[in-house]
């Protein structure tokens, strides 16, 4: 990296207005994107908490700090958090809104208005799911399954319903602009081959968020009719189904997963590429793994109920589609190792977040063809290996892949440079502290401690304390960032327009970009990643 | 978009034939409800009903007068509404074919 005195452009985004009202009612999408930053963050502490007394609670094998109510909605609501209001947003709404426009040489979304819209959807959903902490909590896990959800629990199934039906909108809408701008925004000569692999892989993210989303928000719905006007839906006892629930919600909430993670997959490709300084390995092969992803996500969802009463032969369809979803997930793995090959790998802190990303989404992945064959799903279902298993693709690639992006792309956000060796440790810290922490838990589940519950046999506590010690890790590694990026608003080195020497139209403009993006509208001439050819021996 | 120059009037005289048609359907409905037809009342019903559906989104909707992507994204979200509905009842269908043990 250049240390040359380089000065902060004298007018963009971020001092283009510097009053409150500015921000709230910007139609900006770069300040949108740190809106939702804000939000998320927050969300991701709250959930943070959650998690924090749960790993506190299973310090002992008594329930000595939780009663078992209450263990049930602390462990609701740090999934309800972390999945909506975290993982589900996190990386399309802050960097997918951010750069999108950026990388394809627009001035802002399709729909800068409906943008802004998705944003207070958004806030506004979560106020309904904040309420519902205070007013009796939620007790049904994130999942909501009926017929506790719609006849037994006591908890607000309703205002936390109602929250996660609204916020819905907000990503429905986030991924029509998405779609709509990808498809007519573009700058001249950028054709879709040329896309960045970060674009491609949020048009896929955009399709799953359009068409899947709905059916969660009707199933949703139809849970709170059924709770408030006794309709026997879902309730056995006059007439319902409860294995039509976990259908129409798992349509959902499967692809709800490739929501999470294929956009921290773009943003492994972009810094795979920056990194190694080469052409991404089969460029089209993993543009069309994303689209493969999407789709045939959505033809998976009956593993998850393997043993709840769905037929053996519909269970296995689901097992053998299960299988095959692997394949795309497992091109885009082996092509980021191929582009790393020979090429001039640079370690500074995003390719540590990539490297991060790549092992623990491996185990994650590898852990969900085990969970996709039948027979050893049933022993396993419902254990810590189900929990370890998710957290793996969850939080260790999604977020991985998450603040790998947003170390590589601050300086462009911000003008200024971290600490890089700050951000290394980080990276380090949060690998150990996440294998600490979740790795103990294949283990536990293996030898058949349930999830959900507050107590546990004597003989599990080892690997409880274990994980529960690896938490601990786990928070300092993700407090670390939030310290030394807040110090580098300030204090930081001013990063200049391209830091890292990468290629793509977000690297052509300033750091911070202009209100408008660019000065004037870019004509791209030049294939995606188009690095020089690395000379051999040569360091960067 | 260039077709927005072209914007297609419909007579009136349209609106009310296919409103007719409706409430047709509704009464059909109704009638057919009264007569016993076994297995056919479900398929008899849902033909109905998606014939009826087909004609809102047709005219009422103006697909008929729009550009090709917006029926090609219809489609598609008809189509993924197949996927839900075909591998549910995957599981419906099946449920007898072979039991655990
Ligand atoms: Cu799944």
């Amino acid at each position: 990296m250049s240390s040359s005195t380089v000065a902060m452009p004298p007018t963009h985004y971020l001092n283009n207005g510097l009053t409150l009202k500015s921000w709230l009612f910007t139609k900006d999408h770069k300040r949108i994107a740190l809106l939702y930053l804000v939000a998320v963050t927050f969300f991701f502490m709250v959930g943070a908490a959650f998690a924090v007394a749960i790993r506190l609670e299973l310090a002992t094998p008594a329930g000595d700090l939780l009663s078992d109510e209450n263990y049930n909605r602390v462990f609701t609501m740090h999934g309800v958090m972390m999945v909506f209001f975290f993982l589900i947003p996190a990386v399309p709404a802050i960097l997918g809104n951010f750069l999108i426009p950026l990388q394809i040489g627009a001035k802002d979304l399709a729909f800068p208005k409906l943008n802004l819209l998705s944003f207070y959807i958004y806030f506004v959903g979560s106020l309904f799911t904040m309420y519902s902490i205070v007013s009796g909590g939620l007790d049904t896990g994130w999942t909501f399954y009926t017929p506790f959800s719609t006849v037994a629990s006591t908890s607000a199934v309703v205002p936390a319903a109602l929250g996660i039906f609204i916020n819905g909108f907000s990503g429905i809408l986030t991924g029509l602009n998405f779609i709509v701008t990808i498809h007519k925004m573009r700058a001249p000569g950028m054709t879709w081959f040329r896309l960045p692999l970060f674009v491609w892989a949020h048009y896929a993210t955009s399709l799953i968020q359009v068409l899947g989303t709905p059916v969660l928000a009707i199933t949703i719905v139809l849970v709170a009719a059924e709770r408030i006007f006794g309709f026997g839906l879902f309730n056995p006892a006059v007439g319902g189904d409860p294995v039509l629930f976990q259908h129409l919600f798992w349509f959902y909430s499967h692809p709800a997963v490739y929501i999470m993670i294929l956009p921290a997959m773009g943003i492994i490709s972009e810094l795979v590429a920056a990194s190694a300084r080469k052409q991404v390995f089969g460029y089209t092969f993993v543009a069309f793994a994303s689209i493969g992803i999407a789709v045939i996500g959505f033809l998976v969802w009956g593993h998850h109920m393997f043993v709840s009463g769905e037929s053996v032969y519909a269970a296995l369809v689901f097992s053998v589609l299960s299988f095959i979803v692997a394949v795309p997930s497992a091109v885009k793995v082996f092509n980021w190792i191929a582009t790393m090959y020979r090429g001039s790998v640079s370690w500074e802190t995003p390719m540590f977040y990539v490297a991060g990303f790549i092992g623990l989404f491996a185990i994650g992945g590898l852990t969900g063809l085990f969970l996709a064959s039948m027979g050893l799903d049933v022993h396993l279902t419902d254990t810590y290996f189900i929990v370890a298993h998710f957290h793996y693709v969850m939080v260790g690639g999604t977020i991985m892949g998450y603040l790998g992006g947003i170390h590589f792309w601050w300086p462009k956000i911000t003008g200024r440079m971290y600490n890089d060796l700050l951000g290394r440790v980080s990276a380090v810290v949060i690998f150990v502290g996440f294998n600490l922490t979740f790795f103990p838990q294949f283990v536990v589940g293996y030898l058949g401690m349930p999830r959900r519950y507050h107590a546990y046999p004597e003989e599990f506590q080892v690997l409880n304390v274990l994980s529960s010690a690896g938490a601990s890790v786990l928070a300092v590694g993700y407090l670390m960032p939030l310290f030394y990026l807040a110090y580098s608003l300030k204090y930081g080195e001013i990063a200049g327009d391209n830091p890292f020497g990468a290629v793509g139209l977000e690297w052509n403009t300033t750091s911070p970009p202009p209100t408008e993006n660019f000065k004037t509208t870019p004509v791209v001439t030049w294939e995606a990643y188009e690095y020089p050819t690395p000379v051999e021996g040569h360091v960067v | 978009m260039a077709d927005h120059s072209q914007h297609h009037i419909v007579p009136k005289s349209t609106y009310y034939l296919i409103f007719t048609a409706l409430m047709l359907g509704t009464g059909l409905t109704w009638w057919i409800a009264t007569i016993d037809l076994g297995a056919m009342n479900n398929v008899i019903m849902l033909s109905i009903a998606v014939t009826k559906a087909t004609l809102v989104i047709l005219f009422f909707m103006h697909v008929k007068y729009s550009p090709k992507l917006t029926g090609t994204v219809i489609i598609g979200a008809v189509f993924w509404l197949l996927i839900m509905l075909v591998m549910t009842m995957n599981d419906y269908f099946t449920r007898d074919w072979l039991h655990f043990g």
